[in-house]
């Protein structure tokens, strides 16, 4: 059985002493340890920014991609390897100003990965402008008199396109946070793990502080039924998001792969590459 | 007796042509003869002028054909557009209803058909079409047994009765022109009646993926490029692969990237909007050593260009697109029958380099039905597959954690190490698009820097792959570089310009675009002129020989950029032109014939000036 150690590499972090992603990394590590999982079998694919390096710090195949790529990627790599555990991870940037698309589109498209998004609701890596994730009037480096744009609602856009699974986390609530990338991991199909992850260096705003205060938790509410989509939406705009736990578990899960013609539960980069020669007669017959 | 005939066909977008006319092809294929077939249509599905042309012949034919020996033509605007390439006496064949005229100064005969009316009387306006292959089969002596066979095979699902009426069609047709111009007959030479294949370039390309272990797709719909796709989609079921439509093609390049990480063969088939969208993920490719193809086909550029008009304008963008210094292989096929070794092959340079590789079709490769030998394509004979350098994974699991150096300096000759894949124990790494240390750890020390540029650009230095094929004699005067759809007019043109000039001559196919195999061509032009002919504006290929360090002395250049294909006649003038001394530098196309320009790779004339 894996151990914490074998999650961690020798690389010495460049993540701000009291950087929020130290939290989601531990609680990823933890969680996987928990499961029973080989670092082997894990694949990451993390984008651009400071929550981008996270893959430097973990001991699995790590593909460290172009600015808001990481889930194509990790789909492209789960879909070639089906028997992986693939996550893809990176920041409120990067996955919601200039990977959005993607996010829309794999939410939809709902390939059997975890999703771990470390908001800080910042730029941090390029030195403190806004996010898309930014609250409304926040002053940054970008927006010296206050963000004029509205935020996104990226929990309530997943329940909206059909997300079988979407949760919500907090860098300083490890207990919660290591049950959530648990159960998110085990999901089958794709399954968004937003993580509220302070930047201590550029966000005077969202700070641990105001997480502490503001954030309403659902393990405190045993009325709570993870299994409603309408309550699910309700709870995010309610709270504007500032909640944690399990927001929206669908009881039927279904999975992309699942519906795919052909496809083999071994993984694809497990299979023989020859060609039978009566299939090939046969698919070449259709030119005659 | 003709040993080739063209037929052509022209009417509205969007009537039906396109399967009137993969009818015809294919029954003209099942008999023997040789295919060359080639359409001009437009950004639009209904609406609009289309036409389609055939060239038979019992001999390989592969380039547009010179004129057209039967035109048949639904709508005026068919004549309008089409009548000026007919040979002088070629039959026109139109509608009676549309009051046919031929333009001045066209002699060929002139010829109706109530079409429309005849159509009216079998009940059904699809069989307009059938009433038209009937009439083609009659002037052109092709068996009209064959197109009645083909369409029992093809619609005998729809049930006899529909069958039956098709056949009433073609026989109309046949035998109406067969009882009022007995005397005009197009007769084609019988062919050997050997069994070939017809399929266009995209086609041969998803074939050749298929047998080179590629198991996965990843794109996005884009013209000409979607029948990859479309292909794969239908093939890859049978053989637990996936082809998946992504939301665009920056997810598309990303997911081959995730895929080729994971040890899959993957690949993406895009054109010049897509390629472009790319560039920043084959940078991360070749940053990360990891294998990808990508299959462009090249159309009119730049931006939206001109989506289905033919061009070889990516060819930059293909070798040195992106920011940065990074490695690629770009290759070109010469004809449809090429694209499924080269492609089986092009997985197995990604491979063995760790780079993406590019092939560079193009839209007439892509789209246009040609002729394949079925001994090219006997799975056999096709490239084996070749994994290139891959940790054993024993001996990884032997070794311990943290000591698999994935970007080892133990190096083959290739200048490539081993790669480990996801599930290898002992094998972990981060492969990242940042510069990074013989771990794939993040690392910016100028030393370290060095060594990984170097290595990662050293691997061109030896590409083992079948860069060039020469035609002709040795020693020749003129040797016309070309590659792609072009190769097969230069291939045309090349007997035709020894009869006229007394030269020798030879055409040099460039299949490895690059790394530029200037050497090789070098050896073949020897103390001969070289006749770049390439389908833009400037000179990309000559540009990149330039750039190679070939002798720009003896390079001459013809360049196309109206959207047509090259024709022999074009390639046979400028030819002659440069054999004779007359010309260095030409431009063809967009209504006016071979003409001299100033050297396409040099901008500035100032710098023109200072070359002379």
């Amino acid at each position: 059985m894996a151990t914490m150690a074998d999650f961690r590499t020798s690389e010495k972090s460049w993540w701000c002493p009291g950087c929020g992603d130290f939290g989601v990394l531990a609680g990823l590590q933890k969680a996987l340890v928990e499961l029973g999982i080989e670092p082997q079998q894990v694949a990451l694919a993390s984008g651009i920014g400071c929550s981008g390096k996270i893959g430097n710090y973990i001991n699995s195949y790590n593909l460290h991609v172009v600015h808001g790529r990481s889930l194509p990627a990790a789909q492209g790599i789960k879909l070639a390897n089906r028997e992986l555990t693939v996550i893809a991870a990176g920041g409120d940037g990067d996955g919601f100003a200039i990977g959005m698309g993607h996010y829309m589109h794999a939410l939809r498209r709902n390939v059997d990965i975890t999703y771990i998004v470390m908001d800080n609701q910042i730029y941090g890596l390029t030195k403190g402008q806004t996010s898309p994730t930014s609250d409304g009037g926040f002053q940054t480096k970008s927006t010296p008199n206050g963000n004029i744009e509205k935020s996104v609602n990226q929990m309530q856009l997943a329940i909206a396109s059909g997300c079988g699974f979407v949760a919500n986390g907090f860098s300083a609530n490890q207990k919660q946070l290591v049950e959530i990338i648990k159960r998110a991991l085990q999901f089958p199909g794709f399954a968004l793990v937003n993580t509220y992850s302070p930047c201590v260096t550029f966000n005077k705003l969202n700070t641990f502080d105001f997480y502490k205060q503001e954030i309403v938790n659902l393990d405190e509410d045993p009325t709570y039924d993870r299994s409603d989509r309408f309550a699910a939406m309700k709870k995010l705009m309610e709270t504007n998001e500032l909640v944690t736990g399990i927001i929206y578990e669908d009881p039927n899960p279904t999975r992309y792969e699942d519906k795919v013609s052909g496809y083999r539960e071994q993984g694809i980069v497990n299979q023989s590459l020859e060609v039978d020669p009566v299939l090939w007669a046969k698919i070449l017959g259709q030119y005659k | 007796m003709f040993s080739e005939v063209c037929w052509q066909i022209g009417g509205e977008q969007g009537t039906g042509l396109d399967s009137t006319v993969e009818v015809f092809n294919t029954v003209a294929s099942r008999a023997g003869y040789y295919v060359y077939a080639y359409k001009t249509f437009a950004s639009r599905i209904k609406g609009g002028h289309t036409d389609f042309t055939t060239r038979l012949g019992t001999t390989r034919v592969q380039a547009p054909a010179p004129g057209v020996n039967l035109l048949v033509a639904l709508d005026q605007e068919t004549i309008n557009l089409c009548a000026k390439n007919v040979y002088p006496d070629a039959i026109v064949l139109a509608d009676e209803a549309i009051n046919p005229t031929l333009p001045e100064g066209v002699s060929a005969k002139l010829l109706t058909i109530p079409f429309n009316k005849m159509t009216l009387a079998l009940g059904n306006p699809l069989m307009k079409n059938n009433i038209v292959l009937g009439a083609s089969a009659a002037f052109l002596g092709l068996p009209l047994e064959g197109f009645k066979a083909y369409a029992s095979g093809r619609w005998g699902n729809k049930g006899e009765e529909f069958v039956a009426l098709i056949h009433t069609a073609m026989e109309q047709g046949y035998a109406h022109v067969q009882a009022n111009w007995p005397d005009l007959a197009i007769s084609l030479a019988p062919a050997d009646g050997k069994e070939r294949l017809l399929m266009i370039g995209n086609e041969a390309a998803a074939l050749g993926a298929l047998a080179g272990g590629c198991r996965m797709i990843f794109s996005y719909p884009i013209t000409p490029a979607s029948e990859i796709a479309e292909s794969l989609v239908k093939i890859f079921p049978k053989v637990g692969g996936i082809a998946v439509q992504m939301e665009d093609e920056l997810a598309s390049i990303v997911a081959c990237v995730g895929a080729g990480f994971a040890g899959a063969r993957a690949m993406t088939a895009t054109a010049g909007p897509g390629l472009s969208l790319m560039q920043e993920a084959l940078g991360l490719a070749s940053m990360t050593e990891t294998p990808v193809v990508v299959v462009d086909t090249q159309r009119g550029g730049p931006s939206t260009g001109m989506p289905t008009k033919q061009e070889q304008s990516d060819l930059l963008a293909m070798a040195y697109g992106g920011h940065g210094d990074g490695p690629r292989i770009v290759l070109a096929p010469g004809s449809v029958e090429e694209l499924v070794p080269m492609t089986a092959e092009a997985f197995n340079l990604a491979d063995n380099y760790h780079c993406p590789v590019l092939i560079a079709s193009d839209l007439a490769l892509a789209l246009f039905q040609q002729t394949v030998e079925p001994e090219a394509v006997e799975l056999a004979k096709l490239p084996a597959v070749s994994r290139g350098p891959v940790a054993d994974p024993a001996a990884l699991a032997a070794l311990g954690r943290d000591i698999f150096e994935r970007y080892s300096k133990n190096t083959n000759e290739n200048g490539v190490s081993e790669r480990s894949m996801p599930g290898m124990k002992n094998g972990q790494f981060l492969a990242t698009g940042a510069e990074h240390g013989p771990f794939g750890k993040v690392w910016e020390n100028p030393a370290n820097r060095v060594y990984m540029m170097d290595r990662r650009m050293h691997r061109l230095r030896g590409v083992k792959t079948e860069a060039v094929r020469y035609f002709g004699p040795s020693e020749a005067d003129l040797v016309i570089v070309a590659f792609g759809t072009t190769l097969g007019a230069a291939k045309e043109a090349r007997a035709e310009i020894e009869q006229l000039t007394g030269k020798k001559v030879g055409v040099l196919q460039i299949r490895l675009i690059f790394p530029v195999p200037v050497a090789a061509i070098a050896k073949y032009v020897g103390n001969g002129k070289a006749l770049v002919v390439e389908s833009n504006a400037v000179g990309q290929f000559a540009f990149m020989l330039k750039g190679s360090g070939y002798n720009p002395a003896n390079l001459a250049s013809l360049l196309k950029y109206d959207g047509n294909l090259i024709t022999v006649e074009e390639i046979r003038t400028a030819a002659t032109r440069v054999l004779n001394g007359e010309a260095q530098f030409m431009v063809t196309g967009g209504g006016a014939g071979v003409r001299t320009s100033s050297d396409p790779t040099i901008v500035l004339e100032s710098a023109k000036e200072a070359h002379v």
